[in-house]
């Protein structure tokens, strides 16, 4: 069975509420949209205090190429455009909104009737682009790329497959496993869109063989999708980012930054992103809701929502059963690249997969031990770096050494930290280096300019 | 509700622990230990014991009133492993005096000197035994036969080694290859039987406390060059096999030299650095001064790992393609 | 005889000849370097700390030679040798030294454990610039100190210390050299290198909130709200300026009056090195009256003539 060559761990997969249906989270009070939901410039707000919005009003407008617009997934009065604190734990830019009924923009079909590609043949790769453009999707597996900047290639490169990234290799999240079970149809629908739209006639979608359901419901739904495959894969911890699925599936390796996928023919989707872009194009319904799994061992009932954007995290886990008496930490996404909240008033974001509840046991790291140089997070790791070194030269601020080493590859997996026997902060180390060398590297391409 | 934690991802563990590796090593040692006691009795049994209690009574007491440090280290199992390898290169009718010695030289100065676990640039227990060797080379180098179950210190009869009769040439007097395998030989204590250590081995590598590369590279450059060596000349150089059962190779490939800290961080790294291990080894063998060659060779390497470790990089992700952009 | 005659006539050839080389060498490839550069290296502190903007001492030494050259040192300073290195600099050179006015660093938080609660507890490696990749830090201000003391290790002098009871890095002026080190090592900008000020007083905003008020101050008791009033009190010198809601008082402008200091509702406002004030009854009604912008300030009375104090270090 296939999977990506170097490196890789195995966390427990704890998947608690795999067996949870999806189902519907009730309307908030009021919901909070950030306009930083999606890497790039933030969205503009558009609207003012006192403005009446319904589901699928544009509330924030793209603020550049690389960006995204936001959209309100709720009707009801602007109360306010302030600063609120979002899940990067930082105090920034949004629009509140308070909600009134659940009216929706016309223009939405609100059916859930299957539309398929070969009944709307006047749907090009042009109009595709341009939709999924003004629904403002970006990358749902948590990265938030603006998905519209990935389907225009730059010049010189083409396309030649697409891959949807449906491993959802992190542990605890189900959401994607759910979405497949219950709307493969519309999931593969969405795949078509994505080729059409970059002008490929080969998709795969590679999905870890630790839910064997999804892959024999999507294998058989395939079977009407010649152009797509169902790819099995095996299961390693970070198979669903993006360097290591094209290593998997297709069996080519991205070069190191600043190359990127599509150097390699490559453009990946998550399952996620394919459904909303199915959303987009066929039922003219922008990005305002996602299923997110709401799970942790002392929650009473894991479940996978599809829940409204701006919806504070507080709500959710109230319809989980509320939050447990032990909880020491709260993570927006999965354990191994999730961030920790500070707060519940957090909203929900375009890129919100999961929220995870930890006892206090499981949230306080261990004391670290000294470095025994074990080798194990060289082992680990998936870009083939060497952790322990760029943590430590990164620790003495020994900038040019963590360059040498390639640490701008570094895709902050956490495998070396998940896997040292001495639970060194081996990560926290390598970030500060990572994000200090790209700024060096920044201000010196700035300087060759000029 | 008290309040809550906020830390960068990873926020999970996958469990694995310094104890762990160390105690795992430890039990993998257990079968040596056990065909020790069951070959020299008493006497193994006290230079045992000496040299752990020793080593961990030298750890603790240099981190109290030396380093001055209130971090608690003899509980990692690092020095009672040290302990335990050290004892597994000492013959068993050893003076208890000369055991503490070399304790305190592994601990001391093998390890604490360099600011303790993880710094030390040589593998502790062979720095002990080393500077054992070296003081004291007429208790180091008489090794009881075995089979004296209560025979203490100066009591013990003593007898040539396998690797000594292959030193001095007389390689009719060899001992059967089945007393290689089972340990019926003479020697130091943890060396005699290479079966136990096989056993060993097999522990560790299931449990994942290191990988193969180590291990399998010493012992496959030695059979390798014996071998060449073997087919030149049968009549002056033993077959490769007793070159790999006898005196600490299995020891050294397995348990010394496989040791994290010093040895190299990469696959590629460590197959060098097990490559120059075997042929060093062999050449001290048969070459050197010495009789056994093994722990020169690893102490000597030791010294290499830092320069291994600069220039032997893993293979980068998306290498291969960078290479076919560059063509 | 004949054994030490070859010995002695080898090991003299080998002298004689290494000999040979290097002096050939050391004429052929001798670097002539300004001996003035040295005699200036030589008063420098040789701390290295790069607080002139230069790489180490001699990288000084050759900026202060490069401008003697042209005319005068300009605006050349070592901050850790001050004044007095400054003018053998320019004694060696031949010129006069320029005026320096002695800077210290300034840590522009007041955000005390009291002040300030700790809503979530960081548990990572410790340093600031880790912590401020979680967000705001353990607290809810995205801009007061984090305590976590990478101006601590970044500081040469032993200067600077992260005080456990306040959580907060404190500067210790006898030993702060302004080379900047701290300013540059803290993610949040906090650290301030300002005039020290006639006899080391001098007035700072001890805040750094950029938030509006209503915020700032659910965050912390001692955040500048950006409420105006010691800007209003301030009217006659125009020292204090607004912006972002953060007040920020210009040394070049302020005459140390510490009318401000009074007027701020938060305490925001610090006077450094003054005379302990005459106990007043209003000063502490004010700092419980916590923002009301409408409010009139009340006007302290003159600050007490500056004729009996003892500096504080």
């Amino acid at each position: 069975m296939k999977t990506f060559r170097l490196g890789g761990v195995h966390p427990a997969e704890n998947k608690l509420s795999a067996g949870s249906p999806i189902r519907e989270a009730a309307l908030p009070k009021q919901a909070v949209f950030s306009m930083f939901q999606h890497i790039g410039a933030p969205a503009k707000p558009v609207v003012q205090k006192g403005d009446v919005v319904k589901v699928g009003t544009l509330l924030g407008e793209a603020g550049g190429f690389v960006s995204a617009p936001i959209y309100s997934s709720v009707s009801g009065k602007v109360a306010k455009v302030d600063a609120a604190l979002d899940a990067s734990g930082t105090r920034r830019l949004a629009v509140y909104v308070d909600v009134e009924g659940d009216e929706w923009e016309e223009s939405i079909d609100r059916s859930t009737e299957l539309v398929k590609l070969s009944e709307r043949p006047e749907l090009d790769a042009k109009t595709i682009v341009e939709k999924i453009k003004n629904a403002g999707i970006v990358g749902m597996g948590g990265a938030t790329f603006p998905c519209h900047v990935k389907l225009c290639p730059p010049p010189g490169c083409k396309a030649e497959c697409v891959i949807i990234n449906a491993v959802e290799c992190e542990p605890y999240l189900t959401a994607d496993h759910r979405l497949m079970l219950e709307h493969a149809d519309e999931i593969l629908e969405g795949v078509e869109l994505i080729m059409k739209a970059v002008d490929v006639t080969r998709g795969y979608v590679g999905i870890e063989n630790n839910k064997p359901d999804a892959i024999a419901l999507m294998q058989e739904k395939a079977q009407s999708h010649p152009n797509i495959e169902i790819v099995p894969l095996k299961v390693k911890y970070p198979q669903g980012g993006e360097k290591q699925l094209i290593d998997a599936v297709i069996g080519r390796q991205v070069p190191a930054p600043p190359a990127i996928p599509i150097n390699v023919g490559a453009v990946v989707q998550n399952v996620g992103t394919a459904f909303a872009i199915y959303q987009a194009v066929m039922k003219n319904k922008p990005l305002i809701d996602r299923v997110i799994t709401v799970t942790g061992k002392s929650v009473k009932n894991p479940s996978n929502l599809m829940a409204r954007l701006g919806t504070p995290f507080q709500q959710l886990i109230d319809e989980c059963g509320g939050l447990p008496e032990d909880t020491g930490k709260i993570i927006g996404g999965g354990p191994m690249m999730g961030k920790a909240l500070m707060s519940l008033e957090v909203p929900m974001t375009k890129g919100s997969s999961g929220l995870l509840i930890m006892n206090k046991k499981e949230a306080r790291r261990s004391e670290p031990d000294p470095c025994i140089r074990c080798a194990k997070c060289v082992s680990a790791c998936p870009m083939g770096l060497e952790p322990y070194l760029l943590a430590s030269v990164s620790a003495q601020h020994d900038w040019e050494t963590a360059e040498n080493n390639d640490i701008v590859s570094c895709i902050e997996c956490g495998s070396c930290q998940f896997t040292c026997p001495s639970r060194r902060p081996l990560l926290d180390n390598i970030r500060l280096g990572k994000s200090t060398v790209m700024g060096i590297i920044r201000s010196r391409a700035a300087a060759a300019k000029k | 509700m008290s309040k809550l934690i906020v830390s960068l991802s990873p926020h999970v563990h996958g469990g694995d622990s310094v104890q762990k590796n160390m105690y795992g090593v430890c039990i993998a040692l257990v079968p040596a230990l056990l065909a020790s006691l069951w070959f020299f009795g008493l006497g193994a049994a006290i230079v045992l014991a000496t040299s752990v209690l020793a080593c961990v009574f030298f750890e603790w007491a240099i981190a109290k009133f030396l380093l001055k440090t209130n971090r608690c280290t003899i509980c990692d199992g690092s020095a009672i492993l040290t302990g335990l390898l050290l004892g597994f290169n000492l013959p068993s009718n050893l003076p208890i005096w000369i055991i503490i010695i070399g304790a305190l030289v592994a601990i001391g100065v093998g390890k604490m000197t360099f600011g303790g676990l993880g710094c030390n640039p040589f593998n502790p227990a062979l720095v002990g035994r080393v500077f054992l060797l070296i003081s004291f080379p007429v208790q180091m180098t008489s090794w009881p036969v075995p089979g004296q179950l209560t025979a203490v210190g100066a009591d013990a009869v003593t007898g040539a080694t396998p690797l000594a009769l292959i030193s001095a040439g007389q390689l009719d007097k060899l001992p059967e290859t089945t007393d290689l395998l089972f340990g019926q030989v003479g020697g130091s204590l943890g060396e005699v039987s290479a079966l136990a250590l096989l056993l060993g081995l097999a522990f560790m590598l299931w449990r994942k406390i290191i990988t193969w590369h180590i291990p399998v590279s010493i012992l496959g450059t030695v059979a390798v060059f014996t071998g060449i060596l073997y087919l030149i000349d049968p009549t002056t150089f033993v077959n490769p096999l007793t070159h790999l059962l006898t005196g600490g190779m299995m020891l050294g490939a397995c348990y010394m030299a496989t040791d994290y800290v010093t040895s190299p961080m990469t696959k590629k790294g460590q197959i060098i650095y097990s490559i120059c291990i075997g042929f060093l080894t062999v050449v001290i063998r048969l070459w050197g001064a010495y009789p056994e060659g093994m722990s020169f060779a690893i102490l000597i390497m030791n010294a290499f790992t830092p320069l291994i470790n600069t220039y032997c990089k893993p293979k980068r992700f998306g290498e291969v393609v960078r290479k076919e952009a560059a063509k | 005889m004949n054994v030490i005659l070859i010995a002695v006539i080898v090991l003299g050839g080998i002298g004689l000849i290494s000999a040979l080389i290097l002096y050939v060498a050391s004429k052929k490839f001798a670097v002539h370097e300004d001996p003035r550069i040295a005699q200036v290296s030589e008063v420098l502190p040789q701390a290295n700390c790069g607080g002139c903007g230069y790489p180490g001492c001699s990288g000084f030494a050759t900026a202060c030679v490069k401008a003697a050259d042209g005319g005068s040192l300009g605006d050349l300073n070592c901050a850790p040798g001050g004044k007095a290195v400054m003018e053998k600099v320019a004694g060696i050179l031949g010129l006069q030294a320029g005026e320096a006015a002695p800077k210290v660093a300034v840590v522009r938080c007041n955000g005390t454990c009291e002040a300030r609660p700790r809503v979530v507890e960081f548990n990572g490696a410790s340093s600031c610039k880790i912590q401020q990749m979680t967000g705001m830090g353990e607290t809810m201000c995205g801009y007061g100190c984090l305590g976590g003391g990478d101006c601590v290790s970044a500081c040469l002098f032993a200067a600077i210390t992260v005080n456990p009871q306040t959580g907060l890095a404190e500067v210790d002026e006898s030993k702060c050299t302004a080379c900047g080190a701290c300013a540059k090592a803290c993610p949040r900008g906090i650290i301030e290198i300002r005039p020290a000020g006639p006899k080391g007083r001098r007035m700072v905003v001890l805040c750094n909130n950029k938030d509006k008020g209503a915020v700032a101050n659910k965050a912390c008791k001692s955040a500048c709200i950006g409420c105006g009033k010691c800007v209003k009190t301030c009217d006659k010198f125009e020292a204090i300026t607004l912006e972002n809601n953060l007040a920020w008082i210009d040394p070049e402008k302020c005459k140390m009056c510490r009318k401000c200091e009074e007027a701020c509702p938060k305490g925001a406002i610090r006077g450094f090195n003054f005379p302990p004030r005459k106990p007043k009854a209003e000063t502490a009604d004010n700092a419980q009256q916590a923002a009301a912008p409408k409010a009139e300030a009340p006007v302290a009375a003159k600050a007490e003539t500056p004729a009996t104090e003892v500096k504080q270090d």
